[in-house]
């Protein structure tokens, strides 16, 4: 597992209480993991924080599961994925 | 409510469920309190030494996880918090288990004075220190006051009239009052009623010290909060909730509910004098007490015990001592029983209305009046029969409780004890 679907996971957790073998990079925030949509804003917040990015509002649309993050995050700081 | 629903015009208390600082429950928080035990401490929930205040009543038997959803329960507010808890705990006593039809019928009015202090206090300092970008989409939903009955609503179901009473220190007994008239009227056979409070936070305890009306005992909290003495030298802040299932009396009969008493009479008044000193003649507090009798179709002579409002403020006892003489007349005035229960639990403000409504129903159910502790040495302008540091028994037929709050809002509630006939 990569370093950045580690901390994903791990704020994914904090954010949303869930259990860490629930959350598979095909977890969807809402559909799978219960999170509603003020849930994903602060979610994504907790992202900017954990990897000192910005996460545009137009963006955070496209991050539906938690391999979309990893993606999205590892494109953005040039860290590999 | 379905067409042709005609209420009975009599409203009933049928659950009760209350979180104080003497203990969450009515089983834990009514024998310390009739046992004259005390919860006022110096304040654990931040560092009290910059502020000249440094004692409270705080709730320390609470656990949001007993109540809400993990998720939930780390989230929000502690006000919406303990809302639910008291909710929840006022419906399981009452036994109500609406169907879907009846969910419709069913309604929530939980005020609160204040609201989400702590968690607007902890976004605003996000704010100064990391920018907007980092503010919780969660201040709005957990600043604003009405939270409290809209998430009591989404966590039962409870689909009936759904508003929220903001009148500071009357809050509470506002917010019974006016669910009985919602009931009383025909819009809801039954109602989740009550108030809650979380102030004690550093903003919080900033704007109160400011306002210089707290006790600044903080050598002796025990004996700090001390209504009618003459020592006395402000309130105690405190915090809580109580919550009360208000039911339609043919509808509460009609499904066998045990009943604590009956709302019998409810008193408004505006002061139209000072944001935050009484009428210097009580005269707000003494109209209000007035429109509860009138309301109620009863005579001072009728009430065996009075909750005050008994705040432990300089003003406030000595106006709410005149109110009542001037309401009841200097003979019943001397005849009823007064008492401040603030003495134990300090001043929950928004919550205070509803705990001390719950404090009168169990008052009548075991026929006790509780104490007014910490009272040493005798003012000659509070010469009431206060209930001096012990409980009292004492036959009670019918209790009023005073609720007065910042920006002159006056609110008396008349019960009834209940007796099967």
């Amino acid at each position: 597992m990569s370093d950045i679907l580690n901390r994903v996971v791990k704020v994914t957790v904090e954010q949303l209480s869930v259990k860490p073998e629930e959350v598979t990079e095909s977890s969807s925030f809402i559909d799978d993991l219960g999170a509603d949509s003020l849930d994903v804003v602060e979610l994504v917040m907790a992202f900017e924080e954990e990897f000192g990015v910005e996460i545009p509002d137009d963006d955070v649309a496209n991050l539906k599961t938690v391999g979309d993050a990893v993606q999205y995050i590892g494109a953005r700081s040039g860290a590999p994925a | 409510m379905p067409e042709g629903y005609k209420p009975s015009g009599r409203v009933v208390v049928t659950g009760i469920g209350a979180i104080t600082p003497l203990g969450s429950g009515i089983d834990k928080f009514w024998p310390r309190l009739i046992a004259g035990e005390g919860a006022v401490d110096r304040i654990t929930h931040l560092d009290p030494t910059p502020f000249t205040t440094q004692i409270a009543a705080e709730v320390r038997d609470f656990n949001a996880e007993d109540w809400l959803e993990k998720k939930d329960a780390r989230k929000v507010d502690r006000f919406i918090a303990f809302a639910v808890g008291a909710a929840t705990m006022a419906l399981q006593d009452s036994g109500l288990q609406p169907t879907e039809d009846q969910k419709e019928e069913i309604g929530v009015l939980m005020g609160s004075g204040i609201g989400g202090l702590t968690f607007l206090g902890e976004q605003h300092r996000r704010q100064i220190e990391s920018g907007p970008g980092r503010v919780s989409p969660f201040l709005v939903p957990f600043m604003i006051p009405d939270m409290a009955s809209g998430y009591v609503s989404i966590v039962h179901g409870l689909k009936g009239p759904n508003t929220c009473v903001v009148t500071a220190c009357s809050t509470g007994a506002n917010s019974i009052g006016d669910a009985y008239h919602i009931i009383k009227r025909g819009d809801a056979v039954a109602m989740v009623a009550g108030g809650t409070e979380a102030p004690i936070n550093e903003i919080g305890m900033a704007g109160f010290c400011a306002a210089r009306a707290m006790s600044t005992r903080n050598d002796d909290p025990a004996r700090a909060s001390r209504p009618f003495d003459a020592e006395r030298d402000g309130f105690v802040i405190a915090e809580g909730a109580a919550s009360v299932i208000l039911e339609d009396l043919d509808f509460a009969q009609a499904r066998g509910a045990k009943i604590y008493g009956e709302i019998v009479g409810y008193g408004m008044s505006g002061d139209a004098f000072h944001m935050t000193q009484p009428d210097p003649n009580g005269d707000g507090a003494y109209r209000s007490m007035r429109m509860a009798l009138r309301t109620a179709g009863l005579t001072p002579s009728d009430i065996q015990y009075i909750n005050a409002h008994g705040t432990s403020t300089a003003y406030n006892d000595r106006l709410e001592t005149l109110a009542i003489k001037r309401a009841f007349g200097e003979e019943a005035a001397r005849q009823v029983l007064v008492s401040s229960t603030k003495s134990a639990i300090g001043h929950t403000l928004g919550a205070a209305g509803a705990i001390e409504a719950v404090i009168c129903l169990l008052a009548m159910q075991h026929q006790m009046a509780p104490p007014t502790i910490n009272y040493e040495v005798p003012d000659p302008d509070c010469d009431l029969d206060y209930v001096p540091n012990q409980a009292r028994p004492v036959v009670i037929q019918h209790a009023l409780s005073n609720s007065f709050g910042f920006g002159g809002h006056n609110v008396s509630l008349i019960l009834r004890r209940w007796t099967e006939s």
